[in-house]
């Protein structure tokens, strides 16, 4: 048994996500026999993993602060082994314009893009480029902000007079923006959760809206408004393109524990494309990695309880 | 190791269980935003709240130490469902001071002014039901009506309140249609979110509408004697004599919204169908919270305590509307309520609220996007400010803080746009014909929508 510190909440615009999954772990880990030490993550989280000495914290915090590597630089800093990716593999994950220049350059398939930050439109007129990058991604072209793993913010802008719009929506939530191709195809998820031993993919989910209309941010947190196939059904060869993809993608960003790699396949090619890849994937019922690992016989609390074991074993590392 | 969670199972079982006409009550990207809002550092111009810091403690404690003394056992009883004899009294009195005239028997106690819309969404409506509203209309009334399936037509507002000719346009086009609504749900008086309130021209209108269709009326009324100028107008009850109008009274805008009281007047049949359905939902309402109302009204004028609740709520509307005025950009515009509690603003299309809301936060102020006030999506570019609940300071800091960034955004957008407006463009031959330029700096926000991705 361990004493293990939930860190949930906090203050980003994801807290209610974030409350949902730890609420969610905190059973899990009262139903293994761990001690919980429940903190809504604030102005006190040093104070209180200071005070509480914590054996271990799971880290079920989503958005800035508790994805970026904020929150995991202060438990290295403390000296408190933590479930998931460490501060860098954070990084990478959560800027999405640093993970697709990655992913890029090593090859793996993404949407192409194009990213800015605000000052390249206040100060170098970067405005200027908009007709060529128009061009050169054609409509309908996705406005996305660099940070923050859920959908607020991102924006599908079918012609060019919503752009603009698009893009003013995209910087209330960053300073950096990407603009990218939109690929018309199914969507997929690739999680991948590590063993004792090496890191496995689980089977592909693919997200199904219910009504038929795009899957938006409200959706995919109620029970009832989309529906989720797991494992999804495509063919072998695009199920282990898939998951060889996400594996790529998690090793490159040197991810730990699990981590989840979002993923198209376009309609008209059958391409296979890397979307992202989210260091703390959500973990609320409605949720793709615990379905994906119970498709593959790994419940909740298994999932929760190997999570926690390897956080334990890195730290004796 | 016991494992006891499946998370398919999970879905699975609640999922099948939800009924259908749940579906229709959706949450929105705004609730996330909103868990955000409740956290003290945040100015919170969002609430819809009235300020109980100025009721006095030693009038609460006197009046609690009454209702033990003299009413114990009965405050600590259930209550008949239609609410307790001497609280009747007290509805009537403030009834009364609007002009109204109300039958004990015409009244039925609720638990808030919440209840009686759920109550009459409960009594009238089936499924595909047509019910009139204004917009925008309250973001409070948006679940009931959905949690009943109706089919909700938002009639639009302007400074003299809902457009009674267009909500006759539409009642002709339901007509040819074969289609009548059941009510209408109207918030004449400092509305909830407009602020704007109904000219007498178009009470009168509405009234004789409702008669002469036969259509009930939901009269909402919790800010009528929040009045901070100009002279009260009569209530579309008294208008009408209680033949086609439900009016729904509180007491959390002039005393508590803590004690959770409000009262249906209703003609007697409906108001029978009323009782029916709270029964179902609550038994009664709150006896101690009614014990506690009536040793109110026996101790004191309850009009004072109204006196310097407008008295303040005066002061903090003007240092609003000063507020907008010095720190809103030229390009946004909003209402000046003579009464309530809220201010509704308008920014251009091609900034959304919502989106907004979240970069405001950044700046640890909050208030609430438009959309929360439609059913239909609209509102993307509007957004509500209450003045009652926030001290001036925090008026002004807040305002301050929302002008920089919708300020910022306009300029971002006038940077976007205007370059897009000057040709010619950076690479090879230009495919936009000249006039698109123009159309690129319209508005165009309707087709900027969600896209599908799920992340979490």
């Amino acid at each position: 048994m361990s004493r293990v510190a939930v860190l949930k909440g906090g203050r980003s615009l994801e807290r209610s996500v974030s409350l949902k999954s730890g609420a969610r772990v905190e059973d899990a880990l009262e139903r293994l026999g761990h001690e919980v030490i429940s903190i809504d993550v604030g102005h006190d989280l040093v104070d209180r993993l200071i005070g509480d000495r914590p054996d271990v914290a799971f880290v079920a915090l989503h958005g800035p602060q508790g994805e970026d590597g904020t929150v995991q630089e202060l438990l290295e800093l403390l000296g408190i082994p933590y479930t998931a990716s460490g501060p860098s593999a954070c990084i990478r994950c959560t800027d999405k314009v640093l993970a697709k220049h990655l992913m890029r350059e090593a090859g793996i398939p993404t949407p192409d893009f194009y990213a800015f930050n605000a000052t390249a439109f206040t100060e170098l007129g970067a405005a200027r480029a908009l007709p060529a990058i128009e061009r050169h991604l054609d409509f309908p072209l996705v406005v996305k902000p660099a940070g923050g793993g859920s959908a607020l913010g991102i924006k599908f802008a079918p012609r060019a007079e919503d752009v603009a719009p698009a893009l003013v929506a995209a910087f209330s939530y960053d300073t950096k923006v990407l603009l990218e191709r939109h690929i018309a195809g199914r969507d997929l998820a690739v999680s991948v959760l590590e063993g004792p031993d090496s890191a496995e993919p689980l089977p592909v989910v693919e997200a199904v809206p219910r009504d038929g209309r795009f899957y938006d941010f409200e959706a995919r947190y109620e029970i009832g408004r989309t529906s989720f196939a797991c494992p999804a059904d495509l063919d072998d060869q695009w199920t282990w393109r898939a998951q060889e993809l996400a594996m790529r993608v998690y090793e490159l960003f040197g991810c730990y524990g699990f981590a989840r790699v979002d993923l198209m396949l376009e309609h008209d090619t059958n391409d296979l494309y890397v979307l992202e890849a989210n260091a703390i994937p959500g973990l609320t019922e409605t949720s793709l990695l615990p379905q994906a690992a119970e498709a593959a016989g790994i419940g909740f609390d298994q999932l929760v309880g190997r999570v926690l074991d390897l956080a334990r074993s890195r730290s004796l590392a | 190791m016991g494992e006891r969670r499946s998370t398919k199972r999970d879905l699975e079982r609640y999922g099948s269980l939800f009924a259908t006409r749940m579906q229709g009550v959706r949450s929105s990207a705004m609730r996330d935003l909103m868990a955000v809002t409740a956290q003290p550092e945040i100015i919170s111009l969002a609430g819809g709240l009235p300020d109980t810091t100025t009721f006095p403690p030693e009038l609460m404690a006197s009046l609690m130490g009454k209702v033990a003394e003299e009413a114990c056992a009965r405050a600590l009883q259930y209550g008949p469902t239609e609410g307790s004899e001497e609280i009747k009294s007290c509805i009537g009195q403030v009834m009364a001071a609007e002009g109204m005239r109300a039958d004990p028997e015409d009244i039925l106690v609720t638990t808030g002014g919440q209840q009686v819309i759920d109550l009459v969404c409960r009594a009238l409506l089936d499924p595909g039901d047509v019910v009139i509203a204004e917009a925008p209309t309250y973001p409070g009334a948006v679940p009931s009506l959905c949690a009943f399936q109706a089919d909700v037509i938002q009639i639009e507002m302007d400074g003299s309140g809902m457009r009674v000719d267009r909500m006759e346009e539409a009642l002709e086009r339901l007509d040819r249609a074969g289609r009548k609504p059941k009510f209408i749900y109207t918030i004449p008086s400092f509305q909830n979110p407009a602020g704007v309130t109904m000219v007498l021209e178009r009470r009168q209108r509405l009234v004789e509408i409702a008669a002469e269709r036969e259509i009930l009326i939901l009269e909402d009324n919790p800010y009528g004697l929040l009045r901070y100028e100009g002279e009260a107008l009569p209530t579309l009850r008294s208008l009408d004599g209680g033949e086609y109008v439900i009016y729904l009274g509180t007491f959390s805008k002039i005393l508590s919204p803590g004690l959770r009281l409000g009262w249906a007047s209703a003609p007697r049949p409906v108001l029978d169908k009323l009782n029916l359905g709270k029964q179902g939902a609550d038994l009664c309402s709150s006896s101690f919270s009614q014990a506690f109302v009536a040793a109110y009204f026996a101790a004191q004028d309850w009009r004072s305590y109204l006196r310097t609740l407008t008295e303040l709520y005066r002061k903090r509307r003007d240092t609003m509307l000063d507020a907008l005025a010095e720190h809103l950009p030229s390009e946004a515009s909003w209402t000046r309520p003579a009464g309530g509690l809220f201010v509704w603003a308008t920014l251009p299309a091609y900034i959304d609220t919502t989106d907004l809301l979240a970069r405001a936060l950044r700046e640890q102020v909050a208030f609430v996007p438009g959309r929360a006030a439609y059913v239909d999506g609209r509102g993307g570019s509007e957004l509500r400010l209450n003045f009652s609940g926030v001290t001036d300071d925090d008026i002004r800091e807040g305002v301050r803080r929302i002008g920089r960034i919708v300020r910022e955004q306009v300029d971002m957008y006038s940077t976007l746009t205007g370059v897009q407006a000057a040709p010619p463009p950076l690479t090879r031959a230009p495919e936009r014909a000249p006039g698109r330029a123009l159309e690129a700096a319209g508005d165009n926000t309707a087709r900027v929508v969600p896209l599908r991705r799920a992340t979490r």
